[in-house]
């Protein structure tokens, strides 16, 4: 028997090695921080001024649409999968939403007879579009078995030729839909006025995303089936999740997180092209990535998303601060994502 | 010319907090085959690692073919003459037999490939060895017993003359088996030695010459074959004697709980016109050949595999299950053959793992609650005897029984009444196949009914009370357990073939 116990407890010994590991191991997890840690001190000793609750507020504003898409996009790379139509939704969004949210006085507006309409109504209806978008990447992965690149790449190209499409028609042709109505572009650029701090609306309203989101992946049986699909798909199917249902759930999420989020991004702007929202799945996919979700699926979390979204722009905002060029700043980015990435593959590689 | 081929003299290596070899000396002769024995952590594959150079020794020394040697990676070891066929095999599915052989060293004419020689030499070798097979078939067209073939032909193609198996059985039948030991008895007058790495006991009794027992990373004994019975190995590996390999049976037969009639599958490759009748408490063994279509019959009954015609009844009443997830409904559990691929989460938490197919019954409203998944987790670590240090680990740093314990403990959650299980204890240490056995039976106590599709034929004989034997997706007859013999379970075996 005592020896029993004995082997009992070296077992448990060997399964908490890996915890215990220690420093290497707690740096491996957090070395990109560090990395960006240093890369935010070296923008502070060049130029101080950086340190401001002025650039603070910027920051957190300018990161709340990101904040959103990150978040549809995440969930997607949690089930491994992947969007690319992503910012071609967004400018979708922006588009139509814009569309119908013009001043009612304006001379040149899309629709000339259009009544004032109740705000919250185009947004709803471009998160209904975007959503019903989303649900056919979702059905295409899901049923057709479509790997999520291409299928997402197609739709990318899909999704431009749409937005293309209403956006550039006569009599108004490829101008920028401007001039939007201030009950809309105030949810972007308003603060609600708490006395002793004003707090941007779009702060609040990515707040409560985040927390919704926050509910949705830990505290319901969707948010652990999403991570049972991404860890592993057969196990997840014989363990009784509908594997068909999560996926295309999952991607109508990222598809109303897309509508909003592309509908605040027209209100902050203050205008919307065919071309708003371009290049920004990559923006969101490389925070997630930064933010410890990996591409292999089941890893990931909502606070994970979020750090990422904000370090990425934390280094921009820094590096424009202190004149780096944009071509540079682009540089930059793209050595922050494969470092992460190579940071992660080299943790799982010594796991072997 | 010396007596061994292979000396690891002295050799210890420790892991933070933990000694995993002790003092350990392997001498396998020329030409022997060499079992190596001990329970999973007992150190026989970190000796194996310490073998190839994938971990580094803390002190002791190697001796190949009279020469000291160290080894720095599997293909420095692949060099020297030493290679592994192991437990999964690691082959480019999409390729042919020759390209995976001469991987990393096709043999050239100038600028390219020699195609001719490369498919010659895989000729010669194969009939060397007596394996029929043609050497461009695709990988993937291949069985899991002819792949381990093209592995054991691929390591005497680099002229090795030290081959270790590690688990090469676990998932062959009786005839590959036999198969199996005809290339290794070739192996042998070849002069080649191997280090055979097996739970199977009595497979070792057959094909082995010499044992060396490991326990607790300590060398035990090393001995001639024919001095140890098999329960003293046993008792050797464990320390403590095993007196009963199986638990005794206290559960007797109830009602039927579940007619099947002419289940056909739609795949014309799979099970064809299945009829059987299954009891409470009873515990049904599968037997069968590999490619049998046992793991078939349990997907079909199971949703996962789509079924054509035929009808199941359950407590009177005709049922169909068109997913696993309605098969959970109707208190079905399915434990699958392949751990890694079809059961356990392994990023994710135990916790996780135990609560994914009863989440439904932790929701208030839409929310999952925290304790009561928590309590459910405490009573799977509790019930099944889990070793693990907190609920939150995850489950792939736990040992296979382990994980196997955890994801039987995921269905006893759902409180099935059916327990469908695919080779439950593959790849799992003695005693933690015991605790498995015990469980099931205790299921049958209770009034379940557990299906067990197995191809270790002493297991199945030791637990089953009735064994349904399949033969080429037919049912070929149903055997009583208490008096069937390994004969007659393979003589209906070959029935269809």
């Amino acid at each position: 028997m005592n020896l029993l116990r004995k082997l009992q407890r070296k077992q448990v010994e060997e399964i908490n090695r890996p915890g215990k590991r220690g420093i290497v191991q707690f740096l491996m997890d957090y070395v990109i921080y560090l990395v960006l840690f240093i890369l935010f001190i070296v923008i502070v000793a060049i130029n101080p001024a950086f340190l401001s609750w002025g650039n603070f507020g910027n920051i957190l504003q300018q990161s709340s649409t990101r904040i959103i898409f990150a978040l549809g996009v995440g969930g997607i790379i949690v089930a491994k999968g992947t969007d690319l139509s992503l910012g071609r939704q967004v400018g979708l969004a922006a588009v139509i939403s814009a569309s119908l949210l013009q001043n009612v006085g304006y001379t040149y507006r899309m629709y000339p007879n259009l009544p004032q309409l109740p705000v919250i109504l185009p947004i709803l209806l471009v998160m209904l579009v975007t959503m019903l978008v989303s649900m056919v990447n979702g059905f295409v992965v899901a049923k057709l078995k479509v790997d999520a690149f291409i299928a997402t790449l197609g739709m990318m190209i899909i999704a431009y030729g749409l937005t293309s499409i209403y956006f550039d028609r006569p009599p108004l042709g490829a101008s920028p839909i401007g001039s939007l109505d201030p009950r809309f572009t105030i949810l972007a650029t308003g603060r609600l006025n708490l006395g002793f701090i004003r707090i941007p609306y779009i702060i609040i309203i990515a707040a409560v995303t985040v927390v919704l989101l926050w509910i949705i992946w830990n505290k319901t049986r969707f948010g652990k089936n999403i991570f049972a699909v991404g860890g592993n798909l057969e196990a997840a199917r014989v363990s009784g999740v509908n594997v068909t249902r999560t996926l295309i759930t999952v991607f109508a999420l990222a598809g109303l997180l897309y509508g909003m989020g592309g509908a605040l991004e027209a209100a902050r702007v203050g205008s919307a092209t065919n071309n708003t929202g371009n290049g920004y799945e990559l923006d969101a996919i490389s925070a997630c990535i930064v933010g410890g979700l990996s591409f292999n699926g089941g890893i990931g979390s909502i606070s994970g998303i979020v750090t990422g979204v904000l370090i990425f722009q934390v280094i921009a905002y820094g590096l424009n601060f202190i004149s780096v060029t944009p071509y540079l700043q682009n540089v930059i980015k793209g050595l922050i994502i494969i470092i992460a990435v190579a940071i992660d593959s080299q943790k799982y590689a010594t796991k072997k | 010319m010396e007596k061994y081929l292979l000396q690891m003299e002295h050799v210890d290596k420790s892991f933070p907090g933990v000694r995993a070899l002790s003092d350990v000396t392997l001498n396998v002769r020329y030409g022997s085959v060499h079992a190596l024995l001990g329970e999973n952590g007992a150190g026989k594959s970190t000796l194996m690692k310490c073998l190839f150079g994938i971990y580094h020794m803390d002190a002791g020394r190697v001796i190949f073919d009279g020469e000291e040697v160290q080894i720095k990676s599997s293909l420095d070891a692949l060099r020297q003459g030493i290679s592994m066929v192991h437990q999964e095999l690691n082959q480019v599915k999409t390729t042919r037999i020759v390209d995976n052989i001469w991987l990393g060293r096709f043999p050239r004419k100038g600028l390219f490939v020699d195609e001719k020689q490369m498919v010659e030499r895989t000729r010669e070798i194969f009939s060397d060895l007596g394996i029929d097979l043609d050497p461009k078939l695709k990988t993937e067209k291949l069985t899991v017993s002819q792949a381990q073939m093209v592995e054991i032909a691929k390591a005497v193609s680099y002229d090795s003359k030290l081959i270790v198996m590690d688990e090469p059985t676990s998932s062959l039948s009786q005839k590959e088996v036999d198969q199996l030991f005809v290339i290794i008895r070739r192996l042998q007058e070849k002069n080649v030695s191997v280090i055979y790495i097996s739970h199977k006991l009595d497979e070792i009794k057959e094909i082995a010459d010499e044992v060396t027992i490991l326990r607790d990373g300590e060398w035990i004994t090393t001995q001639g074959i024919d001095e140890l019975s098999t329960a003293e190995m046993i008792n050797l590996m464990v320390g403590r004697s095993l007196d009963n390999r199986f638990p005794e049976i206290t559960h007797t037969r109830g009602d039927v709980i579940m007619q099947v009639e002419g289940l056909t599958a739609q795949d014309p490759t799979s099970i064809k016109d299945v009829s059987f009748d299954l009891y409470r408490g009873e515990i049904l063994g599968v037997a069968g050949l590999v490619g049998a279509k046992r793991t078939d019959l349990l997907e079909c009954l199971f949703g996962e595999r789509t079924v054509k015609s035929g009808t199941i009844t359950m407590d009177g009443q005709v049922i169909e299950n068109h997913s696993p997830a309605e098969a959970i409904k109707h208190k079905f559990a399915l434990v699958t053959e392949e751990r890694r691929a079809t059961g356990i989460f392994g990023d994710l938490s135990i916790r996780f793992n135990a609560t994914i197919s009863n989440l439904g019954s932790y929701l208030q409203r839409f929310l999952l609650n925290d304790r009561a998944i928590t309590k459910s987790t405490a009573w799977v670590i509790d019930a099944m005897r889990v070793k693990t240090p907190t609920q939150r680990t995850k489950i792939k740093a736990l040992s296979g029984g382990n994980q196997q314990k955890v994801i039987i403990g995921r269905w006893l959650l759902t409180e099935p009444d059916i327990f469908l299980m695919d080779e439950p204890t593959r790849g799992i240490d003695v005693g933690a196949k015991y605790e498995i056995y015990q469980l099931m039976m205790n299921l049958a106590k209770d009034g379940k009914a557990v299906m067990m599709v197995s191809s270790e034929l002493p297991e199945i004989i030791g637990v089953a009370d009735r064994i349904l034997v399949m033969s080429n997706g037919r049912l070929a007859g149903i055997l009583d357990g208490e008096i069937a013999t390994q004969e007659e379970i393979l003589r209906l075996s070959a029935l269809y073939l």
